[in-house]
């Protein structure tokens, strides 16, 4: 088994809301890094950090820009953790039509989290370095991959199943008939 | 291209209902920094001193920090200014949270509001969009619950909300402005309410320039790590729960009674367990490494913040513990008052009870225990109802509207403010210079770089010297070598010291940094990180603008007597700048104007207190030195206005 895995390190930001103060300096910091050229603006609306707040209600959850989304979901889900109460909303990291977090200011392009991984790659994230309460902390895990070849060989394998489960709800002919559709676009 | 700052301001005007965004000369920026600077600026130009507080052409200024919104830690607090009622002087008012740096990034460094609105309005700033709206339905809110309804309302938890609560509304004296937990003391408040803005909401994305990125940002790293490290920054009592300090040494009730053995370990423990059974978290103000404010959530009861001595001044005035102040706080902030100076007018009030100066008839169902009291009182002043009305003026004023002998019982405000509750034996030449000319209203707010006390041995005060690199000279490391007595150093060095104190905090109110890491922090421990040495380099490298520490000297220098100058046209003289007659009980006269006097000269300020033509021209103030001449304030051969100010003064008591 050994043989067709290999290493990988995931990097992670474990994130701890009780410890977190609300300064924001993360939001800041992860703003002077993106800016182009580096550190030479500063604007918590450009950052792939934000830390939800709700003083009233003692809320503070710092997120990172995930994954951008065309449909907005339904948000309203609310979620209770130690007797309070979070909307849905706060822990979600998607940039999405139905708010602002997670988009360029000026031209609404999505943000994404990079793990400070670009240009050239920081020991660990600037939200990270720049927070002082231990709300962030970093992580570097090994994890075992399979080889690419192992990993190839099984996306083919998926591929075939796929399919052959096409043709079982839809017929040979019917699946035939799409795929030489797809091969004329 | 601007850098560190945006370079716009905004107008308001209540009246018209009209806004405009108006491009700033840089120069303006060189001279006066931003803050506090910045808005004594506007009010020299624009509030000439026949403008009364009430006035539609008093301003109400929001002047953000130089260095707010930049990557330096700590730089969050925003100055707000005008003409207050209490004293006709500046209103000098600080807030830390977010408001300051959220408005650069909204696009403007101040926001200036004039006139009146007819009805209760509020403002909603979303960039460039400018809006004065309806607030009907704001009418007598809380201050924090205000904020929640308009993040609601506008649809976004980013939005920096600074609101009054119903004292505002009523223009109580006292009245603060509040944003989340954080508060802007001594009396804007009631300018808000006058002018019937109920909030400011703003919000901003924004980018602010920075002049040299990579260096300002990795300076600012390791200052970040530095405050967080340092027991010399940010506010010890979040963490230590010791308090005998303010406890067994400042004045309870009226500012009347020592209680020298308060503090005990049975209570420390007591408190600190009610403190941690009920507190929430300790939070942070805007790309702040410490995180001075207390949470306390209490069932059924509303959430508030609290920091240093603020926990204090309800329960020593009212004579009770702190769960009482634990009651009252989160009652206070939603109702928008003022922690230091509030408790000092009711404990006033109560003291004129019990000696039968006030009555029954004054006071109807007044219940019978001191704290009961305290919410009886404070429900009356919040709405100017009955007592409440005449309280709501605050101490000095209050006295002579009650008459009756009650003026005796005022005796712990200066320039008609109420001080800090101290009441001490021997006269330290120091405090008596910075309380007695100190235009920043409190203690708080001009003491602090100097230790307020000597180390006992040569080896304890040269082991504190070695890493001592606050001092902007070092002579002050002299000083502190061989000062052995509290109240016992030359004239030269007190001079020195209050100065040093005074400077740090018009620079840190010009740039917006916190007195907490910095001007308030270094007479505790010396290791603090900001001072006259890094604060210039973190300026240029923020906005490109030469400055050393020679200049950034002489810009104190310029907004310190700046408004001395508004104050003064304003009828501040000598005889005003006064302690309270019993803050020591031991008092010297003869000894005391002389060094007033020597003060004065080292100021470059007159007999009167006036600043010179010869000061104001060194520093670029000559346009001052000009209109204070032609108003008579000043005149040629240098002598001074008193005696014309005497005698109106007198005109107006025989009045």
């Amino acid at each position: 088994m050994t043989d067709d895995r290999t290493k990988k390190i995931i990097r992670q930001i474990k994130v701890d809301i009780n410890k977190c103060s609300g300064c924001r300096s993360c939001e800041m910091a992860c703003s002077a890094l993106h800016a182009d050229p580096k550190y030479s603006s500063i604007n918590p609306a450009r950052s792939r950090i934000r830390v939800y707040m709700d003083e009233i209600r003692d809320l503070y959850v710092p997120v990172r820009g995930g994954a951008y989304t065309r449909t907005e979901c339904e948000g309203r889900s609310r979620y209770t953790l130690d007797g309070k109460e979070y909307p849905e909303c706060s822990f979600c990291q998607a940039s999405c039509p139905s708010r602002n977090h997670f988009k360029e200011p000026y031209s609404g392009f999505p943000l994404k989290c990079d793990m400070c991984a670009n240009d050239p790659s920081l020991s660990e994230p600037l939200c990270v370095q720049v927070c002082q309460f231990d709300a962030l902390t970093y992580e570097e895990k090994s994890e075992e991959m399979m080889a690419d070849e192992t990993r190839q060989n099984n996306d083919l394998k998926t591929l075939v199943l796929a399919c052959e489960s096409l043709v079982k709800k839809h017929g040979e002919k019917k699946v035939m008939k799409a795929f030489l559709q797809l091969s004329k676009h | 291209m601007r850098y560190g700052e945006t370079g716009f301001v905004l107008e308001i005007d209540l009246t018209e209902g009209s806004s405009e965004k108006v491009a700033t000369d840089p120069k303006s920026t060189e001279l006066f920094i931003g803050g506090q600077g910045t808005a004594a600026k506007i009010l020299w130009d624009r509030v000439p001193p026949e403008v009364e507080a009430f006035s539609p052409d008093n301003l109400l200024i929001f002047s953000a920090g130089l260095l707010h919104a930049t990557p330096v830690p700590g730089a969050n607090r925003v100055a707000v200014n005008t003409i207050s009622p209490q004293t006709n002087l500046m209103s000098h008012s600080l807030m830390g949270g977010f408001f300051g740096p959220e408005m650069k990034h909204a696009g403007y460094d101040q926001i200036i509001i004039r006139g009146k609105s007819p009805e209760l309005v509020y403002l909603y700033i979303n960039n460039d969009q400018v809006e004065i709206r309806d607030a009907a339905h704001l009418k007598g809110k809380g201050t924090t619950e205000t904020g929640d309804l308009l993040k609601k309302e506008l649809k976004d938890d980013k939005i920096q909300v600074a609101a009054i609560g119903l004292a505002g509304e009523n223009r109580v004296f006292m009245a603060s402005i509040d944003h989340g937990h954080s508060s802007a003391s001594r009396g804007v408040g009631v300018i808000m309410g006058d002018k019937k803005l109920k909030a400011i909401a703003v919000r901003g994305t924004k980018d602010i320039n920075i002049a040299h990125p990579e260096a300002l940002f990795m300076a600012c790293l390791d200052l970040h790590k530095k405050i967080a490290d340092s027991d010399g920054c940010g506010d010890w009592m979040a963490y230590d729960e010791d308090d005998s300090f303010h406890h067994n040494h400042f004045a309870w009730g009226n500012a009347r009674t020592r209680r020298k053995d308060f503090w005990s370990k049975e209570l420390e423990d007591r408190w600190k367990k009610l403190k941690y059974d009920n507190m929430d978290r300790q939070t942070s103000c805007y790309n702040c490494p410490k995180n001075c404010r207390n949470v306390i959530s209490r069932p059924g009861k509303k959430r508030f913040g609290y920091k240093c001595y603020g926990k204090d001044t309800y329960h020593m005035a009212a004579f009770k513990e702190l769960d009482f102040s634990y009651d009252i706080l989160g009652v206070a902030q939603e109702y928008g008052l003022d922690s230091y100076s509030t408790p000092q007018v009711m404990a006033f009030a109560l003291e004129l009870y019990e000696d039968g100066i006030l009555t029954d008839t004054d006071m109807p169902g007044l219940p019978a225990d001191s704290g009961d009291r305290f919410f009886y009182l404070m429900e009356k002043i919040v709405r100017r109802e009955g007592i409440g009305d005449i309280l709501a003026d605050g101490v000095y004023h209050a006295a002579r509207r009650i008459g009756k002998g009650a003026e005796a019982y005022d005796h712990n405000t200066t320039k008609k403010f109420e001080q800090l509750p101290i009441k001490l034996g021997k006269v330290n030449p120091a405090y008596f210079l910075m309380i007695a000319t100190g235009e920043k209203m409190s203690i708080t707010q001009i003491e602090g770089s100097f230790p307020q006390d000597p180390l006992p041995t040569m080896a304890e005060r040269k082991e504190f010297v070695k890493n001592w690199t606050a001092p902007p000279d070092d002579k002050f490391k002299e000083y502190f070598l061989n000062w052995e007595k509290r109240n016992v150093m030359s004239n030269q060095a007190f001079c020195d010291i209050v100065d040093w104190n005074e400077a740090m905090h018009y620079i840190d109110d010009a740039t917006g940094l916190c007195g907490f890491v910095s001007s308030f922090r270094g007479q505790f421990g010396g290791d603090v990180a900001y001072n006259i040495h890094n604060i210039p380099v973190l300026i240029h490298l923020a906005t490109g603008i030469d400055m050393d520490k020679d200049k950034l000297w002489k810009t104190f220098q310029r907004n310190r007597t700046l408004i001395r100058a508004i104050n003064g046209r304003r009828g501040l003289r000598r005889k005003d700048e006064r302690p309270p007659e019993d803050h020591w009980a031991v008092r010297d006269e003869e000894i005391e104007q002389k060094l007033l006097d020597e003060y004065y000269e080292f100021k470059g300020w007159n007999k009167e207190g006036i600043p010179t033509r010869k000061t104001l021209d060194r520093l670029g103030l000559s346009h001052v030195g000009e209109d204070l001449l032609k108003r008579g304030v000043l005149t040629d051969d240098g002598t001074d206005s008193a005696t014309k100010y005497e005698v109106s003064e007198q005109m107006i008591s025989n009045a």
